[in-house]
């Protein structure tokens, strides 16, 4: 047993209401000082309400939490002090030049100007942007908006940093720059509340996980715990023909049990832990006919993991909250 | 127990050493004073100006074509002869553009909110009416030069202030002033409503009576007794009244006074309620 060290968040019963619906209601969070802490939900969970209301853009309806030790109502400004947003609409201003972005945000921390331009200069070398450096935003990549975004969070180093879904819609190369460069805060010391929709990002990250549904926290534990307590594993199918769907649902509910319909209306898949009954299981849909344009045996979805917490899919608990989702969106 | 690894990108190790030096290498600076933050935000307006010149234009060719147009259209109706008119309408256009160009601010903040940047600033340890304060010491050079353009425009036509460059900028300077005032009940109207459209209709819908009820284009004497009753004790109709007094070099101090007050309750009242609703946007 290690040490506990003191909490960097403590929220207790935050409760956030936007038009008579509660999009966070009664959310408890620890997360240690110096750790990763996942927040995983599918949209309109109340994750961006919740991170919003850390970071001092919104007051709580209901509850506290102290950030860094300082109440985010009574001492919200000594909380921004400490911390830092990356939102999930990129938190940068499209209409300047990268460089501009991080000069304008090291002025505003304070920097002197020739401090502010070398540390722009600085991050923009670390982050691999310095050929972009006098390009508009609107002109970057999804990627490089997201690494300016971080690096703009980092202009001065934050204890805590809120990420707000940070690769969602990046290509898996950019992705994994996002995550590489949230390991080295990590090294760092500095705590991340990290909010997700992929298990598989929460997985590699955090140390906890919070698995957030209708503004409640409904499980919580480590990655592995988590896991555990879906299904070790799942067996991804995609086929040519979304037409031999349904044949390639009875095959694989004869070989190895229940099947789940993905969104993808090509794809099915189906829990197994065993790697060799997944491979029989795979050569019987072909004996069968059905043409299998690719597989996978992996970790459980946020969609599984949804549907062994609360019996319903990722996607149906999206669309339930799509409205309070619109609204955490315009607030 | 997955069968998909994932690979680490090459070069990520480079990346992660250059980003934990960049992390280690930096402390925390005193944070800025107000001013300073507020003229940061004043810069980035600058900045958009220098990557979007074209919303210059917006600010200067339709004052431009209202110089030409009322000058020639109406000056021999109105006055006599189109130089006579142009003393007079001169400095009521310049009323007229630099007023118009306050709609921007509140269409501008609008834009702003729908994009993230906003949620970073509301985030940092600053002084909170820094954004909106900057944004609007931006915006006043985008009067200056609006204003700037009607008079040299003015000038090119045959205006002659009698009170000199001295008196058309004293008369900027004050019709800035007002701006600056006015601007924050359009900011206030950014945040009220949902589109950057409807602040442009509203905006317009408020200020198209203001201004052409004035005596921006015509003496009131000429007005029905109600219609002139209200032209008079228009806030616009003072500032014109003052403005070509400053650049005649006759002007009263009372409708400076006037003009100075009405801005200042303008900014008392409507920059605090700015200031509210964006903080609980």
């Amino acid at each position: 047993m290690t040490i506990q060290s003191p909490l960097a968040i403590e929220a207790t019963g935050l409760v956030k209401t936007f038009d008579g619906t509660r999009a966070v209601d009664g959310v408890d969070l620890a997360v240690r000082t110096g750790s990763v802490y996942g927040v995983l939900g599918p949209n309109g969970a109340g994750k961006t309400t919740t991170i919003r209301m850390l970071a001092t853009l919104i007051a709580p309806d209901a509850g506290s939490a102290r950030v860094l030790g300082h109440d985010i109502v009574a001492e919200a400004d000594a909380v921004r002090g400490v911390v830092s947003l990356t939102g999930q609409l990129a938190s940068v201003d499209e209409d300047l030049t990268g460089r501009e972005n991080l000069v304008l945000i090291g002025r505003l921390l304070g920097l002197e100007r020739q401090a502010a331009k070398d540390r722009a200069r600085e991050l923009l070398d670390a982050f691999g942007l310095s050929d972009a450096a006098n390009k508009l935003v609107k002109h970057f990549s999804g990627g490089m908006r997201r690494r300016l975004d971080i690096a703009a969070s980092i202009v001065v180093t934050p204890q805590l940093m809120f990420l707000d879904e940070p690769t969602t819609g990046l290509d898996p190369r950019s992705r994994n720059q996002v995550w590489g460069i949230i390991r080295a805060l990590v090294a760092e010391g500095t705590t991340i509340l990290l909010c997700t929709q992929y298990l598989e990002e929460a997985d590699q990250l955090a140390d906890r996980i919070a698995v957030i549904d209708r503004g409640r926290v409904i499980a919580e534990g480590s990655p592995a715990a988590l896991k555990a307590s879906v299904g070790s594993g799942t067996l991804h199918v995609r086929l040519l023909d979304p037409e031999e769907r349904g044949q390639a649902a009875g095959v694989l509910e004869r070989e190895l049990g229940a099947v789940t319909l993905d969104n993808d209306p090509a794809g099915l898949s189906t829990s197994c832990a065993d790697a060799d009954r997944a491979a029989e299981a795979v050569v019987e849909l072909t004996r069968a006919g059905v043409r299998v344009a690719g597989f996978s045996l992996g970790q459980p979805s946020l969609d599984e993991v949804f549907l062994a917490l609360t019996g319903r899919s990722a996607e149906a608990a999206a669309a339930e909250r799509s409205a309070p989702d619109h609204m955490e969106q315009a607030a | 127990m997955s069968t998909t690894t994932t690979q680490p990108p090459a070069g990520s190790a480079a990346d992660e050493a250059a980003v934990r030096k960049a992390i280690a290498s930096i402390s925390r600076p005193q944070r800025p004073s107000a001013v300073s933050a507020a003229l940061t935000f004043g810069w980035r307006g600058m900045l958009k100006v220098k990557h979007v010149p074209e919303q210059l234009l917006d600010v200067t060719i339709t004052p431009v074509m209202f110089v030409v147009m009322f000058t020639y259209l109406f000056g021999g109706a109105v006055a006599g002869s189109t130089g006579e008119y142009l003393d007079y309408l001169l400095p009521g256009i310049l009323v007229m553009s630099v007023l118009f160009t306050t709609v921007y601010s509140g269409v501008a903040l609008n834009t702003d909110l729908t994009k993230g940047v906003v949620d970073r600033f509301r985030s940092l340890p600053i002084w909170r009416p820094a954004p909106l304060v900057g944004s609007l010491i931006g915006d006043s050079v985008r009067y200056v030069v609006a204003g700037t353009v009607i008079i040299v425009l003015g000038v090119i036509l045959g205006f002659r202030p009698e009170a000199g460059p001295a008196g058309a900028a004293a008369a900027l300077a004050l019709v800035v002033v007002f701006a600056f005032g006015l601007s924050w009940v359009f900011t206030t109207i950014g945040l009220l409503l949902r589109s950057p459209n409807a602040v442009m209709n509203a905006g317009f819908m408020g200020l198209f009576p203001l201004t052409f009820l004035s005596n921006v284009f015509v003496e009131p004497q000429t007005l029905p007794a109600g219609l002139e009753a209200f032209v008079d004790v228009n806030p616009v109709s003072i500032l014109a009244t003052a403005s070509r007094g400053l650049m005649a070099g006759d002007a009263r101090l009372e409708d400076i006074a006037i003009v100075l007050a009405v801005a200042a309750a303008l900014t008392l009242v409507f920059a605090p309620l700015t200031t509210r609703l964006y903080r609980s946007r």
